[in-house]
């Protein structure tokens, strides 16, 4: 028989064989937009290479269904987040400023929309 | 019930048998690469492989309803895209032979399961099938029109996304390099059949159907040399041998892909899910 089992008893090349071959493709985060005119929004992140696959990949994975008619996609490494740990020091003293809300104007009839 | 006992006889005329190269070579193609889902390298281009063979599927599904209506006589009962695809045998199907050889698993030719083999036939075919899709979308027949309008464009990403891999793999390292030139030569005598000529080009081109793959030779080959070139990779002399799928003469392969996708049905006709 020339073609084997659904079961092959041979490991498949070039295919890591555990958790511990994974390849050692850096992290992207990926980021769509829904249609023009609305922001490029996170969606998720993947590995790749380099940044043309990134956005190959992102393609394949992150726009199956229609999601978006753009993609950006960033290392993960070149985002400098906040320390969680700050967390309490950076937002909590935002908590009792609500004069920082607009909500204290009352609206000429003009811009009703906003 | 049998739903294949109350079928018409299939009336396999030139253009019908046309159109069923192109149908074929799709639902093969399609077939081949859906065995790597859940087995990809990685798991993006696991999802990146199932995509493209659902395009595929998608081609083939409207070239099959449009083959099974040029079959039916006038007023008559038609073949339909499932009974098509699962229900008639090796020597009605006219894919090119390259789409059914083995591609993940192993066989007396290929060790199976190298990527190589699966980013090239990609490559190959979806180069091809780009070609030929730009000149369906001038065909005569306005079906056939609008399904190349719809998937040249899922060829040209096709292509994009595996030459790239190509040129990654063949001038990758020393093991890349070595995989990629040996997946070529394994392709490569298959290459022929996409640019054989015959009857059924002629009548395909004298309806205005669709183009002889004879002409598709030169643009397809424009785009595809510079890529092995970039890869590194030399194309293998051209050889006598043409392959015959495209006349529903096939390797020893076919029979059991078509067991395989046609078991189903096969063993429970007219079923439904």
């Amino acid at each position: 028989m020339s073609e084997t089992s659904v079961q092959d008893q041979t490991p498949l090349q070039g295919r890591p064989t555990s958790a511990t071959a994974a390849p050692e493709w850096p992290l992207w985060e990926v980021f769509v937009r829904a249609k023009a005119g609305l922001d490029h929004k996170h969606c998720g992140s993947l590995h790749a290479a380099d940044a043309p696959m990134a956005v190959q990949l992102a393609r394949e994975v992150y726009t199956r269904r229609q999601e978006g008619t753009s993609v950006w996609v960033v290392r993960s490494s070149d985002i400098t987040a906040s320390d969680p740990g700050d967390k309490a020091m950076y937002f909590d003293p935002m908590e009792d400023k609500v004069y920082r809300h607009p909500t204290f104007y009352e609206l000429p009839e003009a811009v009703n929309h906003m | 019930m049998n739903a294949a006992a109350e079928l018409p006889r299939l009336h396999i005329t030139p253009p019908v048998q046309y159109v069923l190269r192109l149908a074929d070579t799709c639902l093969i193609h399609a077939q081949r690469l859906a065995e790597w889902c859940g087995h990809g390298p990685v798991l993006e281009e696991d999802i990146a492989l199932t995509n493209m063979a659902l395009d595929l599927v998608g081609q083939a599904r409207a070239l099959l309803t449009l083959a099974g209506q040029m079959a039916a006589a006038p007023g008559g009962p038609a073949w339909d895209e499932d009974q098509l695809a699962f229900l008639r045998s090796e020597f009605q199907f006219f894919n090119l032979t390259l789409v059914e050889q083995p591609l993940r698993r192993s066989s007396a030719h290929a060790p199976g399961g190298d990527f190589a083999d699966t980013v090239l036939r990609n490559f190959l075919v979806s180069s091809w099938l780009k070609q030929l899709w730009q000149a369906l979308a001038a065909s005569s027949t306005s079906m056939l029109a609008d399904i190349a309008g719809k998937a040249v464009k899922e060829a040209r990403y096709q292509q994009r996304h595996n030459a790239d891999w190509v040129v990654r793999l063949g001038d990758g390292n020393e093991e890349s390099a070595r995989r990629m030139a040996a997946a070529l030569l394994r392709a490569w005598p298959f290459v022929a059949e996409m640019f054989a000529h015959d009857g059924v080009d002629d009548a395909a081109v004298a309806q205005g159907l669709g183009p002889a793959r004879q002409s598709l030779r030169a643009a397809c080959m424009d785009e595809v040399g510079p890529v092995l070139a970039a890869a590194g990779l030399q194309a293998p002399a051209d050889s006598p041998f043409v392959s015959t799928g495209t006349l529903g003469r096939h390797s020893e392969h076919m029979g059991f892909i078509l067991a395989e996708m046609q078991s189903v049905q096969r063993q429970f006709p007219g079923g439904r899910w």
